[in-house]
């Protein structure tokens, strides 16, 4: 592999490393508050793609279809919790996990019924499926865009996790629900704006995810789900920094096997999870994960 | 008596078969400290779940500052002036003394999502001020040093002391406290009871709090009801509770010839 080639799947695995660390923040912000492993997060990046989709074939221009996604899909991931998960806060955590693999059948299959099953092409706009030449590499303006969006949003979320009064309840949640209401904290409020953000954040994924491969179907939730719920697992789940690490660490990995051994590309899938079985192995708590304590943000 | 600040109103507690506690009453006067004892099991800290809303009575109800509050939501009667302790420590354990404190403002900082996102003043302004009442409150407990540690970091005496100005935070008036001194020592105890004393004073509190300690709920508590299998078998001064006779034969036989 030569120099040049090296910086191009560079480029790659920092856009795909993106959007797993996107979706990764969801599901590690709903474990570390409600230790729950949400399976249908990876089919809210499916909902905020296919929302756009049927925005932008209404006739809405794309940045507005964007912003009517990113809110569409923050009001199905908080009426998943409100009307399946809170009903559970009580029951034992194998219901609500169950629950929650239910819920992501419903999502896919409810997809599958309005919009059938074949891919359709995802309407990204030209701008954004341009690439410019640097030397001799060509990058697709999607692959700048993605990681500088996902940096900034990052920042976002330690901002709010630290700094504000949210964030400081979001991150007590994660050690005793009960007593953060006795300190006056309305917990549920609370739980909505970690599965808004989490949603949000996931339909961001999902919408950069259909403009790089630019096709969209019910069941595009579940490798990708999947995938960034192994790097939230590597990176420590309950961890946010942990969560963008895994996520940069799996995308990397992927791009560099099927570049370095292309006779293996057809195993890139079970490749990325082999790496999350070693690194298990070595470290059961992921990357970041302290220990066993409950609280890891 | 009109200065009730808080009137439990002939509270009775049923879990399936079981009688927690039956039809008990008593009430507590602004600026007293009143003492809940008994023997493990009689009831003490279902009358505190169920005044900070965490239970449901069977019957009755539970009166503060004349107005009715059984059956509302804990964050909310936390809003109306009650905080409390527990038995067993409930930190949140590794964030920082210090963040632990300002979680007992959350509702003292008035700036919305937006705000602290755009980093408005209002946002600045606000964090500024909790911070420095955090503080403030800290020193009220000798922790100033230890605000920055993690609070599972703490010995366990200053972690329960952490406790109760986590309680202070939430701005109560009335503070239930859950067998402060468990645990400690006699020099801590000692501390302990001084601080007690002061916050009541700095603070303008009544206190209400469950011991075993006998010695503390004498130091400490103006009155005192003592609890056996969810009833009331005594009512009155400290004093009188260690040489009234049902008491002794219910909870205190071994102390008084220890």
């Amino acid at each position: 592999m030569d120099f040049s080639t090296f910086l191009q799947q560079l480029v790659n695995g920092i856009s795909l490393g993106s959007m797993y660390a996107l979706i990764a923040i969801g599901y590690t912000m709903v474990y570390g508050t409600l230790r729950l492993i949400n399976f249908a997060h990876g089919d809210i990046m499916m909902v905020g793609a296919f929302l756009v989709y049927l925005a932008v074939s209404v006739g809405l221009p794309f940045p507005i279809a964007v912003v009517v996604g990113i809110l569409g899909s923050v009001a199905v991931g908080v009426l998943t919790d409100k009307v399946a998960y809170k009903p559970l806060r009580d029951a034992p955590k194998i219901s609500l996990l169950i629950t929650a693999i239910g819920i992501s059948f419903f999502l896919e299959n409810l997809f599958n019924v309005l919009f059938g099953g074949v891919p359709k092409a995802f309407p990204a706009p030209e701008y954004l499926t341009t690439s410019f030449k640097l030397g001799e590499i060509i990058i697709p303006i999607m692959v700048v865009i993605i990681p500088v969006i996902t940096v900034l949003i990052l920042g976002g979320v330690l901002y709010v996790l630290y700094k504000t009064k949210y964030g400081m309840a979001i991150r007590a949640l994660a050690f005793d629900i009960p007593t953060v209401k006795l300190m006056g904290v309305n917990a549920d409020y609370i739980i909505t704006i970690v599965f808004s953000l989490g949603s949000a954040l996931a339909a961001v994924g999902g919408i950069f995810y259909a403009i790089s491969y630019p096709s969209i179907d019910p069941l595009m939730g579940i490798i990708v789900g999947l995938k960034a719920f192994a790097a939230a697992v590597l990176g420590g789940i309950g961890s946010v920094t942990g969560a963008v690490l895994g996520g940069f660490i799996l995308g990397f990995t992927e791009i560099f096997v099927v570049a370095l051994f292309p006779e293996l590309g057809g195993y890139k899938d079970a490749f990325a999870f082999f790496f999350l079985i070693l690194v298990l192995l070595f470290r059961p708590t992921g990357i970041m994960g302290e220990d066993l304590d409950r609280g890891r943000f | 008596m009109s200065s009730a600040l808080l009137k439990i109103h002939n509270i009775t507690m049923q879990f399936g078969g079981v009688t927690a506690i039956d039809s008990l009453s008593f009430s507590v006067k602004e600026g007293e400290i009143y003492g809940l004892i008994g023997p493990n099991g009689a009831g003490k800290t279902t009358i505190f779940n169920i005044i900070t809303g965490n239970y449901q009575p069977t019957e009755g109800n539970v009166n503060f500052e004349n107005e009715i509050i059984t059956g509302t939501k804990p964050n909310i009667v936390v809003q109306k002036g009650i905080a409390r302790t527990f038995q067993n420590i409930r930190l949140f354990k590794s964030m920082s003394v210090l963040d632990n404190i300002l979680i007992g403002f959350h509702n003292q900082t008035h700036y919305t999502y937006l705000e602290a996102i755009f980093r408005l003043p209002r946002y600045f302004g606000h964090e500024k001020r909790i911070r420095a009442e955090a503080m403030a409150i800290l020193d009220e407990f000798n922790l100033t040093k230890y605000a920055n540690h993690k609070a599972t970091d703490l010995s366990y005496g200053n972690q329960r002391k952490v406790e109760i100005a986590r309680a202070v935070a939430t701005k109560p008036s009335l503070l239930l406290l859950d067998e402060p001194a468990a645990g400690m020592n006699p020099i801590e105890t000692a501390d302990l009871s001084n601080i007690i004393h002061k916050i009541k004073r700095d603070f303008n509190l009544t206190i209400l709090l469950i011991e075993h300690d006998m010695k503390f709920v004498n130091h400490m508590c103006d009155l005192v009801t003592v609890l056996d299998y969810g009833e009331k078998i005594f009512e009155g001064k400290p004093a009188d509770a260690i040489v009234d006779e049902k008491v002794i034969t219910a909870y205190l036989g071994d102390f008084t010839h220890a």
